[in-house]
């Protein structure tokens, strides 16, 4: 399982089996979105939490 | 024998629904692509890349992007779900409302104004409160429950300075007292699958605003108004939004095209996204020449 640090604040998140690139994550600390850019090694990135057009 | 479909997933985030969806091709064993919408291009002069689909399920986050992805891709003649048609009718509130109108689907009271000074007769003319929403929108962002007319110059205003272009078209609905709650409904096809009562305190149900669901039995009222509201955009993969407006009864708010449906495939048991993809692969097969 791989460890990937939150850019926001430092936390640890572990990510679980099956995480996928381009999944996002909330960091369980700071609850910042995060999206998973890549996966050996894991890395994440800052997501942008909403923009104008964006919905379902 | 039929060849083997290709299918395309056009997304922007792997939102839970998207993992879902994923998880119920790969579990058929269908040949698809991921389609990430912040990396792909259309090139107008060289269609076939994007002609080897046999269809294309469009999950953008983006309405701009969907909407214009699916516009090139019915274009170039490759089967979409939901349709462009369908995805500019739900995009926006106000080509739903006209085509609720146009089709008789009962709705809430709604107008329209191209000003503030126009917008602000037809407020008056509704009478407090009223509720403002933009046009194109989401998750129930920007919506303006305006209690008064002091309230409305402020909203108007500032609507109208500080907007986009898109918020200078003053879309105008009657305040409904709603028993706390309102109505998500999925349809598929010519079914609809589940509903959902989506509670909140907040005059604002919306789940993406903390609503929460709850499993709202489909009477045959629900059924026939979901299917004539379904008719109505276009049809494909939609939720409908219902109201339960005190004196008209079940009414139709909205619908949507590109539906998150992480709360209520769990609140139903359904298997959402694999009904999603068989549908999918239905219009696929419907095109195969």
């Amino acid at each position: 399982m791989s460890t990937v640090t939150c850019p926001e604040c430092e936390a640890q998140i572990k990510l679980e089996a099956g995480t996928e690139v381009g999944e996002i994550l909330v960091c369980s600390d700071c609850g910042v979105d995060l999206e998973v850019t890549a996966l050996e090694p894991a890395a994440v990135q800052l997501a942008p939490m909403e923009e104008e057009d964006w919905g379902e | 024998m039929q060849r083997r479909l290709k299918i395309g997933v056009l997304y922007s985030r792997v939102r839970v629904e998207e993992k879902w969806i994923f998880g119920a091709m790969e579990k058929r064993g269908i040949d698809y692509d991921r389609l990430d919408d912040r990396a792909i291009h259309f090139d107008l002069n060289d269609p076939q890349p994007w002609q080897q689909y046999d269809a294309v399920l469009e999950r953008s986050i983006s309405y701009n992007s969907g909407l214009y992805a699916l516009r090139l891709l019915n274009a170039f003649g490759v089967p979409t779900v939901n349709t462009a048609s369908v995805a500019e009718i739900c995009g926006d509130k106000l080509m739903t409302s006209a085509a609720f109108a146009r089709d008789g689907v009962p709705q809430p009271h709604n107008a329209t104004a191209f000003t503030p000074e126009a917008a602000l007769e037809a407020i008056e003319a509704f009478g407090y409160p009223v509720v403002l929403k933009p046009v194109v929108g989401s998750w129930g962002r920007l919506l303006a429950k305006v209690n008064d007319r002091d309230a409305a110059e402020a909203v108007l205003e500032h609507k109208s300075t500080l907007g986009s272009v898109q918020h200078s078209v003053f879309y105008i609905q009657e305040y409904i007292e709603k028993p706390g709650r309102d109505i998500r409904a999925i349809v598929i096809g010519e079914r609809v699958l589940t509903a959902m009562y989506r509670k909140s305190e907040h005059w604002i149900t919306n789940t993406a605003r903390g609503g929460e669901g709850e499993l709202c039995p489909i009477t045959p009222e629900i059924e026939e108004l979901c299917l004539r509201a379904a008719k109505s955009v276009g049809g494909g993969v939609l939720a409908v939004d219902l109201v339960e407006h005190p004196e008209k009864g079940l009414v139709v708010n909205e619908i949507n095209h590109t539906m998150e449906f992480h709360t209520m495939q769990p609140v139903s048991g359904i298997d959402i996204a694999g009904e999603i993809v068989e549908y999918v692969m239905s219009v696929a097969r419907e095109y195969v020449p």
